[in-house]
């Protein structure tokens, strides 16, 4: 975030006027853990993200290495800009009342949300002290960090399953696919909103029989409100390039209006919402 | 004669008022009055809407073969021997048979007038420019027997003037042609004929023969003089297309062409800049309701006056230079007219004519000309919002002003001269005065009053930055010496210049569409804000090293601190305050010099397309920018600098002070085409919301684009397969493939927002 900094004393977001500057945050976290974390960038005018208008806040750190991800900046955390959640939440609150009144909120993306627990936690909280609507988006690894009470402040799931089937998740990701899986029971157990996301990449994972696993695996869970298909881009091939990486998909091509349509037609005919 | 009771005597308005509720406009001269009685506001949608007649296009068809000509060609005909005037020219006409509304600039479309009451030298500037030769006669005319306002305005002018000029920290003055941006109240004429217009300005002017001849009474004297004969030339032309405009129009038809003849009398009288009509559908729609309700029109013909007026505001041209173009790309005229808004009891002014006239767009196809405005209400139908949107969406020809936040300034009757300038209709007048160049200011700041590029000492003498970094506060001291220095200067250049320019190229027809005693506003401007917020932060936030050539100029600067200084456009405090800080610091600055005619100061953010002319002429500045790059146009953030999206930029625009910019705050946005998981209804309803948000937070304007890079790139490649396609650029719309290449570039380089 380019505007990341410390805090100009007396500006009238300056929540912390009058206050001694070691006095302890109110409210009901207790713990320093998450007071400061790192984040990539922000962006405030996403309609992709969540209902209505998002702010996106982009968090750095992912443990997984996906071949065709297009944000690779965001892997490690450390990358990131070092900012305190008030900064965060200040920003947020810039923003807020006209969220409210696009009927959006916030999202938080990244890297993965979850690598920084106690710091998105924090965010989240506070932006639902804001009124605002608040989603993740999440590969879900590690969804077993999530207890009841982080989901408890977030109203939607942004849950990316790359694929269905375990050997082509570790050729695509470098992980295991088992942790995804158990989140998205949980959170159908817990009847939390879901938007699932498939990317969808020409030669990765465009099989049939991977979207058809993916398609059967979601078709029962009635929170799952939507399965979006997202199509591969290009468009962040060059950071592969500025980071010195090998970018396996230098020549892979977006997939055609057809092949979309087929995937889509394929989570339809088993049942899911798609688009 | 069945004259209604409501009528006075001495009014002989015959059956032309009959079935309209009486009020104070019977008695004075009161349109405001007679539309808030006599308005029928709608709040349905477009489904009514009436595609284009025969008869329309059988006009536009004769058009075309002129409009691509002139594509190629430029400039078409010239009348070079006959300056303009109401009476200068016999009739004209495009195609007589299926015209409805009849009268043309000159005897043929396309053919402009000369006016060189204005400047001698634009003209024939204009004119070998054009490939044409000046006239002889018309020459020795204006350099022997009469003199012109722009050789009165360089008679008076200082030195320092004439540096300020050059440099380029001063321009785009009015003092070479016609000023622009009065508004008449072209309706009056419709309402009320010739003949009682003429009966209230001889009591104006009854009153003040009784009154001491101090100058200001000689002059009004004369004015008012000047305006009769004015209302009389305005008849006489009117006859040489066989109508009788001495008494009010008696149907729709004629309230369309009484209402244009008085647009046409003012652009063949005065070229200026910016010619707006006003605030004309919803007036015009209570004849056409009229005129429905009796049986004798239908939605088909409504549709036909509007599309057909259209027409005609489509096709002014007036002849202007090289270095005008520079400035106002595209051949401007800025007719610019006002839909929507509210009045003062709370009811919507939208009539179906609102609807009408946006609807052109689609039987006409899209087009910058009108410039059509919408005044945007939160309070207004939500049918017609989501209508704005739609159109906005086909078309990109729209521009939205904030009417909450206008009304408690001008009330529910004013309209919108140029891009952004609110004036009360037929109450108010402005002396338009272009702007000053900030960013260049703040460089003189630090060269000590020298020109950063010539090396010249243009303002007075000051000591200089002298150390190796910029502090904030000594830079700031500075700044606002400098900024004194040319608030003077420049309230000095505009007294001099709306002096002679009343003296010598007096706007009789249009001022005879106000009052006699009216308020003046004298409206200044500002370019390069947001280069200045962001140059300002850089030297508070980052640690701004300067670099100075062999003669002591400082030329360039290295941002060796923090890179990430805050910029504005990203809804950001810290650096957004500065920029309101510098408008309202500079509108007082401005506000301690007396003006001419004890005209109100008021103080645009608005470039026009100068935006690319301004950066050309200014140097390396402390934000990172070059020297010869185009500044943001208005008061938009620097191209690409909103980099969190159209929510943060709109955001940070909408907190610069509306009070101290009373002339308007011009901001374009350009969003791509939808792509998100939206319908078309969705689409429409997150728009309408969009634009709420941004005017409930204060945004005084918007210019919507929806529109891709990809399709500006092929249309600058390929301008022959995109003849119609508009866009909006810093308060007007223009053909894109009239814009100069390097104006095409500078649109295509500012930021595309993703979506809406």
């Amino acid at each position: 975030m380019s505007t990341v900094q410390a805090l100009e004393p007396g500006s009238r977001h300056d929540l912390r006027v009058g206050i001694s500057p070691d006095a302890p945050d109110e409210g009901n976290i207790k713990d320093e853990e998450g007071a400061f974390g790192y984040c990539h960038s922000y962006e405030t005018s996403s309609r992709y993200d969540g209902p209505g208008l998002r702010v996106v806040l982009f968090v750095s750190g992912c443990l997984l290495r996906c071949t065709y991800c297009h944000n690779p900046d965001t892997w490690h955390l450390k990358d990131g800009t070092y900012v305190s959640v008030d900064h965060v939440l200040r920003r947020l609150g810039d923003f807020a009342p006209a969220l409210l009144s696009l009927g959006g909120g916030l999202t938080i993306s990244g890297g993965e949300p979850m690598v920084q627990l106690a710091f998105t936690r924090r965010i989240f909280a506070g932006a639902k002290e804001m009124g605002l609507h608040t989603a993740i988006e999440t590969s879900g690894f590690l969804g077993d960090r999530a207890d009841e009470s982080y989901l408890s402040a977030i109203d939607l799931v942004l849950l990316d399953i790359k694929s269905s089937d375990p050997d082509t998740y570790r050729r695509v990701t470098g992980r295991d696919l088992a942790p995804t899986l158990r989140f998205a029971e949980r959170l159908a157990s817990l009847s939390k909103p879901v938007w699932v996301r498939f990317t969808l990449v020409p030669g990765a994972t465009d099989d049939p029989a991977n979207v058809d696993g993916i398609a059967r695996f979601v078709a029962p869970m009635k929170n799952v409100e939507w399965v979006e298909v997202q199509p591969f881009h290009q468009m962040g091939s060059f950071k592969w390039k500025a980071m010195g990486l090998e970018y396996k998909h230098l020549n892979t091509p977006p997939p055609s209006r057809d092949l979309v349509n087929r995937v889509i037609g394929q989570f339809q005919a088993a049942g899911c919402q798609a688009r | 004669m069945k004259a209604s009771t409501a009528v006075r005597k001495d009014v002989d308005a015959g059956d032309c008022w009959k079935g309209f509720r009486p009020g104070d406009w019977l008695t004075s001269i009161n349109v405001r009055d007679f539309i808030v009685r006599n308005v029928t506001p709608y709040a349905g949608n477009e489904d009514f809407l009436s595609g284009a007649s025969q008869r329309t296009k059988a006009v536009w068809a004769k058009l075309q073969p002129y409009f691509a000509d002139e594509r190629k060609k430029g400039v078409l005909a010239v009348d070079a021997e006959n300056p303009s005037t109401m009476l200068a020219h016999k009739a004209g006409y495009i195609d007589r048979e299926n015209e409805v509304v009849v009268g043309l600039q000159t005897d043929q479309p396309f053919k402009r007038a000369i006016f060189p009451f204005g400047g001698l030298r634009m003209v024939e500037a204009g004119l070998k420019a054009a490939g044409f030769e000046p006239d002889a006669r018309v020459h020795e005319a204006f350099t022997k027997y009469r003199k012109s306002h722009n050789d009165g305005v360089f008679d008076v002018y200082t030195p320092e003037i004439m540096h300020c000029r050059r440099s380029g920290i001063i321009t785009g003055l009015p003092d070479a042609y016609g000023r622009g941006r009065i508004i008449g109240d072209y309706r009056r004429v419709a309402l009320y004929g010739i003949d009682r217009l003429l009966e209230a300005k001889r009591a104006e002017r009854a009153q003040l023969d009784d009154m001491w001849p101090t100058d200001e009474i000689i002059r009004q004297r004369e004015e008012l003089a000047e305006q009769m004969r004015a209302l009389q030339d305005l008849a006489s032309m009117a006859k040489l297309y066989d109508c009788d405009i001495s008494k009010p129009a008696a149907n729709a038809r004629e309230a369309f062409q009484w209402t244009y003849f008085a647009y046409l009398g003012a652009i063949k009288e005065a070229n200026g800049a910016a010619m707006s009509i006003g605030r004309i559908s919803s007036f015009l729609d209570i004849y056409i309701e009229r005129d429905l309700k009796n049986g004798v029109l239908d939605e088909a013909g409504a549709q036909e006056l509007w599309d057909q007026l259209v027409q005609k505001l489509r096709i002014v041209r007036f002849l202007r230079t090289p270095d005008y173009d520079a400035l106002f790309s595209g051949d401007p005229y800025w007719a610019t007219e006002c839909v929507g808004g509210m009045d003062l009891d709370g009811r919507t002014l939208v009539t179906k004519s609102s609807y009408r006239m946006l609807h052109t767009l689609h039987n006409l196809g899209p087009a910058p000309e009108p410039n059509i405005t919408v005044l945007w209400s939160n309070h207004m139908p939500a049918a017609f919002k989501r209508y704005c949107a739609k159109v906005s969406r086909d078309t990109s020809s729209l521009q939205y002003e904030n009417d909450d936040l206008m009304r408690p300034f001008w009330g529910d009757d004013y309209g919108i001269a140029c891009c952004v300038s609110a004036m009360r209709l037929g109450k108010q007048m402005q002396f338009f005065g272009a702007r000053v160049n900030l960013a260049k200011a703040l460089l003189y700041a630090i060269n000590g009053g020298r020109d950063e590029v010539s090396g010249e000492q243009i303002a007075p003498q000051t000591l200089p930055v002298t150390g190796d970094f910029l502090d904030f506060d000594d830079v700031m001291a500075k700044f606002d010496t400098t900024m004194e220095w040319l608030a003077r200067t420049y309230v000095h250049a505009m007294n001099c210049i709306h002096y002679m320019h009343d003296k010598y190229f007096y706007e009789r027809l249009e001022m005879a569409l106000h009052d006699r005693d009216i308020l003046r506003t004298m409206a200044f401007g500002i370019a390069g804000l947001s280069v200045v917020a962001d140059s300002l932060s850089a030297i508070k936030y980052g640690k701004i090293r300067v670099a100075r050539d062999e003669n002591g100029l400082v030329v360039d600067y290295q941002n060796e601190g923090n890179k990430a200084t805050p910029q504005f456009g990203n809804n950001d405090d810290r650096v957004d305050r500065i920029a309101s800080d510098i408008v309202t610091s500079f509108m007082g600055k401005i506000r301690k010099h007396p003006t001419y005619r004890n005209a109100t100061h008021t103080q645009s953010v608005l470039t026009i397309t100068s935006n690319v002319v301004y950066g050309k002429a200014t140097g390396n500045t402390p934000d990172g920018r070059r020297k010869g790059e185009p500044f943001g146009p208005g008061a938009n953030p620097m191209h690409g600098r909103d980099s969190h999206g159209w929510l943060a930029s709109c955001l940070s625009v909408a907190k610069l002070p509306y009070k101290d910019a009373q002339d308007g705050i011009s901001y374009t946005v350009s969003v791509a085409p939808q792509k998100a998981h939206l319908s078309e209804g969705q689409l429409l309803d997150e728009a309408v919301k969009a634009f709420d948000v941004y005017f409930d937070r204060g945004g005084f304007h918007m210019n919507l684009n929806v529109i891709d890079k990809e399709t500006l790139e092929d249309a600058m490649k390929n301008p022959d397969k995109y003849p119609q396609l508009t866009i909006r650029v810093s308060g007007y719309a223009v053909n894109f493939v009239r814009l100069t290449p390097e104006q095409q570039r500078d649109v295509i380089s500012r930021t595309f927002h993703g979506q809406i």
